[in-house]
Order: structure tokens, then C-alpha cells, then sequence
């Protein structure tokens, strides 16, 4: 609570001297856990500003939008967010000039789906005590770990050090990196491939075509997506086929490859929960063993491995060596 | 009224399987869907919500209209028929239940959606009750009993019986074929029943949202609605897709689009969202180049345009599927208390 | 009466470059060097033309492989495409192999002008090794298919 106030105050002081004319955050919803991302422009809109652990959403891609308009806007950074946004000042398309970027800390997001996923129904309220959370529901008080509600990305976590920013408040610089975030990829290339195809016919097999991975990725800027063109010949909102589902996944994933941060909010967004971060982090493991490592977003003035070849690299058949079991 | 034990179920599926085909809440891969029942299936009678609406087993996601097909110099046509499979969906919610009625004022009016009758008329509704109503529904609001549910045979969860009741002609054929598993309802029973309803709608009374105002849409004023400045601060952060369309009972709007098989093509239809940048893109123009424009016509047809032709019923059944859905939380009772002023 | 098993038919697309492939696929067929009819030959300006949906469309309309024959690397006509190309399809191929497709289906060869026997060779050796491996089941479409 403390640190949304600090953080409140920060901005306030930022408007009031004029370094900012808006700032971007997440505003109070109806619920304890349904906050939304909010465009701020006086202190009175500022009265609703609130930063707990269900502000999930990454603000850095409403900047290609916000920065366009006139006057400078403040963007809340949380440190994951750092590289997307980086990453989109590497593509220039968001003007650095316009932006005032806060740094703000963060101790692991929760997910409500997860809380609800364990039975628990009617929740109006939450209380965590850093080690568990006590959640209050029409049909009475219920406990669970904290560690067992945190959002799927911030299981494994970059540490708390913030790439890009203009001023740090309540930041945690020192945190470490924790997890290991191909762990669940190894698991899925030592399989046979028929067991992996089962396993991603199961989960894209939910797709609903609802484009939400899309539209909240901060990779995905296209001004205008291949599969909105109806002269592509896709079926951008139809699932009438299994190899649409498998046609957009694979399509988006490669298009987001070498310029995706691994930010997690494909899967943070996607209503079917299909853990499309697998496919992302895919392309990133595979990048590191083949091309050296390299983290998006990590300057703002990084090369795409995509397009930064070797005349060394490696064949394409080295996949029939490398890949998993038959 | 009759009864069953839940200890019984699996062999209720098994005969209402063997005779037609049998749509349940399943789990798959972590999420609850209406999926054709098989033994051994993962039935969730117990999950409120299915992710996607039952609204697709009668307006599926997409269906296939024509084929044709290009042989040398001709084309021939293949029409698809109405889909004549016999069904019944078994766990339909009150607001789910509900939902079919709005579509069908939609689809069985004139002109009437072949392709939809066909699957009404096929269709077999069997309704729950919900016992445990969560905080994001808001059925009471729009006039809808989750302790009642419509349908043609209505059923609640009692203790360990499951408790029938047919509704409808349809209904009633349904439970005359499972009357071998059935049996009659003693006044015990009965009083357990109502027991659970009154209980059911003392949780619905505690629900933040039961008593959400919809005054400010009754005879609305569209022009000063659609005038609001309230729009452009509750769409500020819409991302533009398409999950609260996709996984709303009552949005109906469609598209045809022709897909190039390299030999033919497919004629099909499919959900749209009034979400999507495109949805109003016609022959070169498209009058809505807003986020803002598309985020209220979403909300426009559903609280004030369709209400005003349909009767004053409102195209939203509470169901809170968006609430719970939407990547950055914005929903409908955000829009319905915003506009309403009261907060 | 018995009705005869239809033996299995490929069908191979090969995206081949301008500058050195297509004409290797030429100077095999002057050479009248054999290869499979069912190899179907895409001609492209460069390798890196290529984009991954070129290859899933392939597989959508019926491949069951789709094989990207370029310049060798140097000797690209435009200098650098092929090693885009290559980097690539590296990693589109590796995404296909954990998606559970067969990794045999799809294939990189480099083929110069002056190699007409090698074009005939990898041909030969890529539609053997899918008629092994049957029809494409994991990556179609069926309303491809049910229109053939």
C-alpha cells in the first residue's frame, strides 16, 4: 500500500512541476484484483491510481499510441517491463523524448485465475502476508501459499533491475534473477514427437482465435497484422481448421522472434490459458544455443539474431542432430 | 419431480449418450468447455462457467455454408444442409439459458437462420442451478433467477441427488427415455429443493453486484448516451481483441468469408467481434477508425440498441464471463456504472 | 474383389532460387537426369524470399514436404539472402520439430548453377525419404483436402 502511495506522490510531483503532462497506470477497478491500465491527466484522476499485485499488465505498448499525442508522457515501469520497452525504442516506435519512464518495483504479481483454479469461489477480498494469502469469499475465509497464486510469468523472473529509466521509485535493484525458463522447453524436446504433438494439438486445440496474445504483446506493432489482411487469405477469427490455430501461433511466434522479451503476457492474457510463452521461449533457447546468447530488449539499440547472421552458422539440418526423440 | 443419486450420473450420460449426442461441461487441458461426452471424460457439473458459451453448439464459431468447387471449365455448387444431429446439453446455466432466448430473436426472426433452427430444433436444453454463485455474476440485476434456470428440463444438485424437471414437450421426451434411472421425487425431497433454492438466492442477495442499477438504460436517451464523455475513459485501455465477444452467450455477429482451398473454396461463417479493426471495413472505407468507436458499439447495442428492439431486454444475461476474461479488466459493469453515474 | 492399394504419391514443393538452384533443376533436365515428377518447383528470386508462411501455406494446400534450395553460402546473387534464409529456417524448423511435426518434412539444400546431378540426387533422396514417412497428417487442412 505503501508503495503505491510513494509512487502516487512521485507522479503528482512530476505533474505539479510540469516534467510530465500525463502519466500511464493502473487505475482502481470494481474488484480488489481487477485493475485496469489508465491514462491519468489531472491530480483528481490521480485519486484512483492504485499498484498492488494484481497490476499485471505490461503499459509499455500503450506508448506507441501515447507518445504520439502531444506533451510528455510518464509510463510506470515495472522491471520485466523494462525490456519491452526498450525493445520498442530499439524499433523506434516509441519516441524517447516524449517519455518519462518510472521504475517501480515488484514482488511477483498474482493471478486470480489461479486462486480461483483452486475451488475457492465468490472472493471479495484478499490479504497477503508476503507467505500466504487469506482470501475472504461469500462462503467464508479460505488460506492458501502466496507462492501458489503467482502469476505464470513471474515464476521464473529477470531480477529487479530496471534496463531503461528516467527516475526509480521503491525500486529493488538487487533482486536476483530467479527460475530457470526453458526448463518446461527441455522437458517438452526430450519427448517423442508424438508426444509433444499431442501435447500442443491438446492446448492449441483451445484456441478461440480471440487474438488477445496479439493485440497485449508489446512485440506485436504492426500497423497492420497479416492476419487482418483478408487479402492473405487467412481466417483471422475463424477457428475452422486445425491448421489455422497451428498457422497463427507459428507465424506470430517467429514474427516475435529475437524481438520478444520473454514478458509473458500471451500467456497472462490468453482466456484459455494456452501457455503460448513456450512457443516464444522456444525461439529465444534456440537462439541462444545456435547464435550466443542474447536477451531483447536488454539495449535499446540491439540487433535482431533473426537478421544478424554469421557466414559460420549453423545448417538448418542441424535440427535433425539436435532436435528431440523421434 | 425426479431424482437421481449422483452416484448415478456416469450411467445417466452413458443412456443419454447412447441415444443422442451429449454436450457436458468437460475439462481439457486445464479449462472447462461443452464437449461431446465419452467415457471416462472429466465432468465438471461443479465449474460455474464453461471459458466459451454453450452458444456454440447452436451458432458454432464457425460453419461451413457451400462448397464449390472447380472442375476445367465448370463450377459446381455443393450447398451444406442444416445440420440435422439430435443433441442434448446437459449443465446449462440460468444465464447461459437465458442467452438462447436473446438469440433466438435474433436468428428466428425473419429471416429466419436456417442453419440455427435446424440446431434449436435438434437441441435438447437441460439447465442447473447454480449453488454457488460467484462474486462476478450479476443475473439478479438483469432479471434472471440462477435458482430457477429455463430450459426443457431444469435440474439442481440437491444434497447427493441430482433433482429433474421437465419444462417442455422436448423435455419431457427426454426424461420418459432416461425413466429407468429416474425416479419420482418424495415431499422430502421436494422440501429439500426449495431448501436449496432459498439458499441459492440468499448468496445471489450477498453479491456485490445483485442489486447493479439499470436505470440509467431504461428509455435511454441513445443520442445523449452515444454522446457521453464517459466513452473515451472507459476504452482507454481496450487492447482491441476479441475475448469478450468471443466468450459472451449473447454476441451474435457474424461474418462470411470465402476460403481458397487451391482447388475450390469454402464459404463459411464465423463470429466477429465489433472489436476487431476491421469488423466495419467496407468497400475501402471504414467509418469507425477508433478504438473508442468500436469499444461502444459493443456496449451501445447491448445496453440501448437492442433492448429498444427486442422489448426493452437488455442483450447481456450477467453471465460475467467478461469480467473475468478481459486481459486488462474492463467489462461491462464498469460501462454500466459509468454511464449510469453511480459508482 | 479386392480393391488395389493406390500406392502413396507425394506431393513436394521446392522453393528454388532464381540464380543458382532453378538453373540447377535446369541443367538436370537437359542433362536428362532423372528426378520424381512429384517435385513441384517454385521459382524465387532469392532464398530469403521465403517467408515461414510460404512453407505452412505449402503444407496447407497438400505438400507432404517442402524442400528450399539456394545458392551456397557466398555465393548468393544478392550477396547476404541466403544467409538469412539460413538462420530462418533454422529456427522455423526447429519450431515445427516442437510442435511435433516430422522434422524430415521440411529440408535446406544448397545447389549451384553448375550442379545438375545434385539437384537430381537431393531430390531423389527428400521424395524417398517422404514416402517413407506417408502423408502429411500433422500439419493439414482438411478443407484442403476434402476438396482435392
Amino acid at each position: 500500500m505503501q508503495r503505491a502511495e510513494m509512487i502516487k506522490a512521485k507522479i503528482l510531483e512530476l505533474m505539479q512541476n510540469k516534467t510530465v503532462d500525463r502519466a500511464i497506470g493502473w487505475k482502481r477497478g470494481e474488484f480488489f484484483y481487477d485493475n485496469s491500465p489508465a491514462v491519468f491527466e489531472t491530480p483528481e484522476e490521480l485519486e484512483d491510481f492504485v499498484y498492488d499485485s494484481f497490476c499485471g499488465a505490461n503499459l509499455s505498448k500503450y506508448l506507441v499510441k501515447e507518445a504520439k499525442k502531444d506533451g510528455k508522457v510518464l509510463v510506470c515501469i515495472k522491471p520485466c517491463d523494462s525490456y519491452s520497452l526498450n525493445q520498442l525504442l530499439t524499433e523506434h516506435r516509441v519516441d524517447r523524448s516524449k517519455i518519462y519512464v518510472l521504475g517501480i518495483g515488484c514482488d511477483g504479481m498474482l493471478d486470480i485465475e489461479l486462486i480461483r483454479a483452486k475451488g475457492i469461489k465468490g472472493i471479495t477480498a484478499v490479504k497477503d502476508d508476503g507467505e500466504t494469502l487469506t482470501v475472504d469469499t461469500v462462503y467464508g475465509e479460505r488460506t492458501l501459499p502466496r507462492s501458489e497464486a503467482i502469476l505464470g510469468r513471474c515464476t521464473v523472473c529477470k531480477g529487479g533491475k530496471h534496463v531503461i529509466f528516467d527516475e526509480l521509485v521503491c525500486a529493488d535493484e538487487e533482486k536476483e534473477a530467479r527460475g530457470d525458463r526453458f526448463e518446461k522447453v527441455s522437458e517438452l524436446e526430450a519427448m517423442t514427437d508424438d508426444e509433444r504433438f499431442a501435447f500442443w494439438r491438446s492446448e492449441l486445440s483451445k484456441c478461440i482465435r480471440c487474438n488477445a496474445c496479439r493485440n497485449a504483446c508489446p512485440a506485436c506493432t504492426c500497423e497492420k497484422c497479416v492476419f487482418d489482411n483478408d487479402a492473405s487469405g487467412y481466417a483471422s477469427k475463424a477457428n475452422s481448421d486445425t491448421f489455422e490455430e497451428n498457422m497463427f501461433h507459428i507465424i506470430r511466434a517467429f514474427h516475435v522472434a529475437g524481438r520478444c522479451t520473454d514478458c509473458g503476457e500471451c500467456s497472462r492474457v490468453c482466456p484459455e490459458k494456452i501457455p503460448l510463452h513456450l512457443l516464444n521461449r522456444k525461439f529465444i533457447k534456440d537462439i541462444n544455443e545456435l547464435y550466443g546468447e542474447y536477451q531483447a530488449g536488454e539495449t535499446d539499440n540491439g540487433r535482431s539474431p533473426v537478421t544478424n547472421f554469421t557466414k559460420t552458422d549453423a545448417e538448418p539440418s542441424v535440427i535433425y542432430e539436435r532436435g528431440g526423440k523421434n | 419431480m425426479l431424482k437421481i443419486s449422483l452416484s448415478k450420473l456416469d450411467s445417466l450420460f452413458e443412456l443419454i449418450g447412447s441415444e443422442k449426442t451429449l454436450y457436458l461441461p468437460i475439462e481439457k487441458a486445464g479449462q472447462v468447455q461443452f464437449y461431446q461426452y465419452e467415457k471416462g471424460a472429466k465432468v465438471r457439473l461443479d465449474a460455474l462457467q464453461t471459458v466459451k458459451s454453450p452458444k456454440d453448439l447452436f451458432f458454432p464459431q464457425s460453419e461451413c455454408y457451400a462448397r464449390f468447387q472447380v472442375k476445367q471449365n465448370n463450377i459446381s455448387i455443393e450447398a451444406i444442409a442444416p445440420c440435422d444431429d439430435k443433441f442434448v446439453i446437459f449443465g446449462v446455466r440460468a444465464c447461459d439459458a437465458k442467452s438462447f432466448e436473446l438469440l433466438d430473436r435474433v436468428f428466428l426472426s425473419e429471416p429466419v437462420d436456417a442453419m440455427y433452427r435446424s440446431r434449436r430444433e435438434n437441441g435438447v436444453v437441460v439447465t442447473l442451478s447454480c449453488n454457488e454463485p460467484e462474486e462476478t455474476c450479476f443475473c439478479k440485476a438483469l432479471g434472471i433467477d440462477a435458482a430457477a434456470p429455463a430450459g426443457d428440463v431444469s435440474a439442481a444438485i440437491v444434497g447427493d441427488e441430482l433433482m429433474m424437471e421437465a419444462r417442455t414437450e422436448k423435455g419431457k421426451e427426454l426424461c420418459e427415455k432416461l425413466a429407468a434411472l429416474l425416479t419420482e421425487a418424495d415431499s422430502k425431497d421436494i422440501e429439500a429443493y426449495e431448501n436449496n433454492k432459498k439458499a441459492i438466492t440468499e448468496i445471489i442477495n450477498k453479491l456485490p453486484y445483485s442489486d447493479l442499477d439499470m436505470s440509467a438504460f431504461e428509455n435511454a436517451n441513445e443520442l445523449e448516451m452515444f454522446k457521453s464523455d464517459k466513452w473515451e475513459e472507459l476504452s482507454e485501455a481496450c487492447l482491441g481483441c476479441g475475448t469478450c465477444t468471443f466468450v459472451c452467450p449473447t454476441c451474435q455477429c457474424y461474418d462470411i468469408r470465402d476460403f481458397d482451398t487451391g482447388s475450390g473454396v469454402t464459404r463459411f461463417r464465423c463470429w466477429d467481434s465489433c472489436m476487431y479493426s476491421e469488423f466495419t471495413q467496407a468497400a475501402g472505407h471504414n467509418p469507425r477508425t477508433t478504438q473508442m468507436e468500436r469499444f461502444r458499439q459493443r456496449f451501445m447495442h447491448k445496453l440501448v440498441y437492442f433492448p429498444k428492439n427486442n422489448d426493452g431486454e437488455y442483450s447481456c444475461v450477467g453471465c460475467g464471463r467478461c469480467l473475468k476474461k478481459c486481459p486488462v479488466s474492463l467489462n461491462i459493469v464498469k460501462v454500466i456504472k459509468g454511464l449510469g453515474g453511480n459508482k | 474383389m479386392q480393391i488395389e492399394k493406390k500406392e502413396f504419391k507425394p506431393l513436394i514443393v521446392a522453393f528454388c532460387c532464381n540464380w543458382c538452384s532453378y538453373a540447377g533443376a535446369d541443367l538436370a533436365g537437359s542433362g536428362r537426369m532423372s528426378y520424381p515428377a512429384e517435385v513441384k518447383i517454385i521459382r524465387v528470386p532469392c532464398s530469403c524470399r521465403v517467408n515461414p508462411a510460404f512453407i505452412l501455406r505449402a503444407f496447407q494446400r497438400g505438400a507432404d514436404g517442402v524442400i528450399l534450395c539456394g545458392c551456397h553460402p557466398g555465393d548468393c546473387h544478392y550477396s547476404t539472402g541466403n544467409y538469412y534464409a539460413r538462420r530462418r529456417m533454422t529456427l522455423l524448423f526447429g519450431m515445427l520439430d516442437y510442435l511435433g511435426i516430422e522434422k524430415e518434412r521440411t529440408r535446406v539444400e544448397w545447389v549451384s548453377a553448375a550442379e545438375g546431378a545434385k539437384f537430381a540426387s537431393v531430390m531423389n533422396d527428400f521424395v524417398s525419404k517422404i514416402v517413407s514417412l506417408g502423408e502429411n497428417k500433422r500439419l493439414e487442412d482438411l478443407r484442403c483436402k476434402e476438396q482435392k
